[in-house]
């Protein structure tokens, strides 16, 4: 299955990207294809590469970022990224900036659309 | 062409997601795919006649809310519950909207590619 994954929370405040990153790594192992993953609201923030969190703590861009080297779509809205001071000098490598039209696309390409938010 | 319902549920003020799902409505119009706008729970107060956000420092729905129908949502309903909970009445909406029970929301809930809420 074809799977669209939309992350509407920011790293740490809340679960839901951490839940969107469970369920990604499940559904792989699983044979599925992600089609792409696009961050929206605080998500942006998600791929932060200023982000340093303690050495004992998960390190949450860098593990989107990971994924992104197998391959998954990472995208992050320019329009919340703009609102929120993340621009592409700012991201982390393996995602990219781009519209809301990826994520329209997403709904039509995809055979499903997971939302992870508060 | 897919059909993508906007489940509006949060209220209008206090956080960033219905503005920021307003805007996805927005963009998503450009694309050919069939809308519908639902508010239920305290998304109802989005709609709400007379919402002055002048000493909040945002711009506020009112003048937007209007333009959705151009913008290719054509469907926009109200969930009776909500509005019931809340005391207010069609009379207290400033566009003009379907106000229907949960359970048509259910059923065409039902009928839609991706359900996507803000």
């Amino acid at each position: 299955m074809k799977i669209g994954v939309l992350v509407q929370e920011g790293p740490y405040n809340h679960e839901a990207s951490d839940s969107a990153y469970k369920f990604i790594e499940a559904a792989m192992a699983k044979g599925h294809t992600i089609q792409g993953v696009f961050f929206y609201d605080d998500g942006v923030y998600n791929v932060a590469s200023k982000m340093e969190p303690p050495q004992d703590d998960r390190h949450i861009a860098k593990r989107w970022s990971e994924l992104g080297a197998k391959g998954v779509d990472l995208i992050v809205c320019v329009a919340a990224a703009k609102r929120r001071g993340i621009n592409p000098d700012l991201i982390m490598p393996n995602s990219r900036i781009s519209g809301l039209g990826q994520l329209s696309e997403m709904c039509t390409e995809a055979d499903r659309l997971i939302t992870f938010g508060d | 062409m897919a059909k993508i319902m906007f489940l509006n549920r949060k209220a209008p003020h206090g956080s960033i997601y219905a503005w920021e799902g307003l805007e996805v409505v927005l963009i998503f119009g450009a694309f050919d795919n069939e809308l519908a706008a639902v508010y239920m729970d305290d998304a109802v107060f989005s709609l709400k006649k007379g919402q002055d956000t002048s000493e909040l420092g945002i711009k506020g729905f009112i003048q937007t809310l209007p333009v959705l129908e151009d913008y290719g949502c054509e469907t926009i309903l109200v969930e009776k519950e909500s509005l019931d909970a809340r005391g207010m009445t069609a009379d207290d909406i400033a566009i003009p909207v379907q106000i229907v029970d949960a359970e048509a929301i259910a059923n065409l809930m039902a009928e839609q590619d991706v359900i996507l809420p803000f």
